[in-house]
């Protein structure tokens, strides 16, 4: 018997899909950026944050202060680098506890169905209800605002979300034939749910998960503009808008260069969630 | 000494032997609702190494529930085996706890499935999806699983299998994945192979390609084989005996080809008679009257009386399956067609 030759089929590959539009590459360029600044505050800020200078208080941009100065005369430009480690931090670490747990849960949950999975979907559904930013809110308030309480209040609020998306994929995927495969493989379930359910639904989660990653600096940044956030003098993000917003109108350049920061990362964010989504997804347009 | 009479001599080493695979009275139910029906009905087989028995059924007649309850698949709480005994490779099934059940599967009992589009993992590179049964079974070190699976790629003959150890389901066409899927099947070298419609979805050359190479494999490694087919073609290439069933039943059991020969049940004669065949003059295909009905309707005693032309009145009364006199290993389960029975 003469064996047919092998024919491989070149669709068009994610990568291909995903940097059709361009939006991911800015995406990741600027996020990339913003990380690099992060990881390089120390060399790259002028100043010490929290380095005070009362003489030199509410100075407009000039070249010795390029954001300013602010009610203390600390510098806006190093207190806006350093933040944004505060700021990436958070998110980064919120959005990884929020997305393992959420969506380990979720899997665990659609897999095996039953009580488990109503008890679970019961409890999800309470969290949902509230909304992001209250829930944080509760937790931090419950327990005490520092930086370890804030990443876990931020990362509870992630977790019912990615539970409910980890769990639709998880029902959707073990109805297919090869979970009937690895079955009649011997394999056991631990194996199926995390070596073959998991990689299969892992496109969503990391789309989703990008977008909450926005969310999460979000939710930070207005925790510490409400004064929830990790405590002064640490510079962060929300934190230096709420400084300059007792005197927006004599020192704008306060509020505003921290916000410009915090747009930048959301558009970032955002950008790399809409290419990975198109990468993801097969039926995008052409 | 010619090759045929090899292989017959082999066959006959093989049959002295004990079974690689033996069923005997499964009875296997299933709920509807709220009710348990029994869709599979005291059916006994065995099959030795390297001999194919052919389970032949159209839909819904419980071919597809006997290979699960024999690979311990049955969905819990909806299926479930009520008597009988099944022994794969010597080791007994039915009774064993569920972790000595897996430890069986995919080790010492392989199965292919229907659909080779969907039954690989389309996200993870097909030397992991091979190897990894090797890694589960047999405690394989990864390295040691991926040139055992390179191995198997080259059995089942796919081409060029070194470059495309790592290469995904979807950069293969239909033909090549069920030779995947066979390959995964065979890793630790499973004594019986259970056949599940194994060619329905591919077209017809490759379907050629697929069997002989099954047929070639099932040579090599000594594998026991239970083909489950509706392709009567498929039945007369490659299997050695033949049973069919209908509405769970056994109707009918003979080697390959005196079921050809002379199909004796009313529901064989139909089915071979509802086949178009290249030898036959007729234009017209003579389809089996109504329909199969469902569990909860199919009559008791012989449950292919409401379709059949021959019934009489004995037919409410279940017939045995008993063996014609003049061929004790061709079994028929009818009271007109085998009345030389008690």
């Amino acid at each position: 018997m003469n064996a047919p030759r092998a024919v491989v089929v070149a669709a068009p590959s994610a990568w291909q899909r995903a940097t059709r539009s361009g939006g991911l590459a800015i995406g990741l360029a600027l996020a990339l950026a913003m990380v690099l600044v992060a990881l390089a505050a120390p060399w790259l800020a002028p100043y010490d944050p929290n380095a005070q200078d009362v003489l030199l208080k509410l100075e407009p941009p000039s070249a010795a202060h390029p954001f300013g100065t602010d009610d203390f005369g600390r510098d806006v430009l190093s207190r806006v680098i350093y933040g944004s480690r505060i700021s990436l931090f958070v998110g980064a670490i919120a959005t990884l506890a929020g997305v393992l747990a959420g969506t380990l849960i979720g899997v665990v949950s659609g897999y095996f169905g039953g009580l488990v999975d109503r008890t679970i979907t019961a409890l999800t559904d309470v969290l949902l209800s509230f909304p992001q930013l209250i829930m944080g809110l509760i937790l931090v308030a419950v327990l005490g605002a520092s930086l370890t309480n804030l990443i876990l209040a931020i990362a509870i609020t992630a977790v019912p979300a990615f539970v409910r998306v980890a769990r639709a994929s998880t029902l959707a995927m073990k109805e297919r034939d090869f979970v009937d495969a690895c079955r009649s493989l011997g394999f056991g379930d631990p194996r199926i749910m995390f070596m073959h359910v998991l990689p299969n639904i892992v496109d969503e989660v990391v789309v989703m998960g990008s977008l909450w990653f926005a969310a999460a600096i979000r939710t930070e940044s207005t925790l510490a503009f409400i004064g929830l956030g990790v405590p002064p003098p640490t510079a962060t993000w929300g934190g230096i808008i709420r400084d300059g917003f007792d005197n927006l109108l004599d020192a704008p350049w306060l509020s505003i260069f921290p916000s410009i920061g915090l747009l930048a990362i959301m558009i970032a964010l955002n950008l790399i969630g809409d290419g990975l989504r198109d990468a993801t997804d097969p039926r995008t347009p052409q | 000494m010619s090759v045929a009479t090899a292989r017959s001599e082999a066959r006959a080493d093989d049959a002295a032997e004990s079974p690689a695979l033996v069923v005997e009275g499964l009875t296997t139910s299933i709920r509807i609702e709220r009710h348990w029906f029994d869709a599979v009905r005291d059916v006994s087989f065995d099959v030795h190494r390297r001999e194919t028995l052919a389970l032949v059924g159209e839909s819904g007649c419980g071919k597809s529930l006997t290979a699960l309850s024999v690979m311990g698949l049955l969905p819990a709480g909806v299926g479930r085996v009520t008597r009988g005994r099944i022994v794969v490779d010597g080791v007994e099934m039915t009774g064993a706890s569920d972790a000595q059940v897996q430890a069986m599967r995919g080790d010492r009992i392989g199965m292919v499935f229907q659909e080779p589009m969907t039954s690989l993992n389309p996200v993870l590179p097909v030397g992991y999806q091979i190897a990894e049964s090797l890694v589960e079974h047999r405690g394989m070190g990864n390295r040691e699983a991926r040139l055992r699976a390179l191995e198997l790629m080259e059995l089942v003959r796919i081409p060029a299998a070194a470059e495309r150890l790592d290469a995904y389901p979807h950069q293969f066409s239909g033909g090549m994945r069920q030779r995947v899927m066979i390959a995964i099947a065979l890793a630790c070298a499973p004594k019986v192979l259970i056949a599940d419609e194994p060619t329905t979805a591919l077209d017809v050359t490759i379907q050629a390609q697929v069997l002989a190479l099954l047929a070639d494999l099932q040579r090599r490694e000594g594998l026991a084989v239970l083909l489950i087919t509706h392709n009567l073609g498929v039945v007369a290439s490659v299997a050695d005996r033949v049973m069919v069933m209908y509405g769970g039943d056994v109707v009918e059991t003979a080697p390959v080809d005196e079921f050809f020969r002379r199909p004796t049940h009313p529901y064989s004669e139909a089915l071979l008679a509802a086949m178009p065949r290249v030898d036959r003059s007729s234009d017209s295909l003579a389809p089996i009257p109504g329909q199969v009905p469902g569990l909860p309707e199919l009559p008791s005693g012989c449950r292919f009386q409401s379709r059949c032309a021959l019934r009489v009145a004995r037919c409410a009364e279940r017939p045995p399956l008993a063996a014609l006199a003049d061929a004790p290993t061709h079994g028929v389960r009818c009271w007109v067609r085998a009345p030389e029975t008690p």
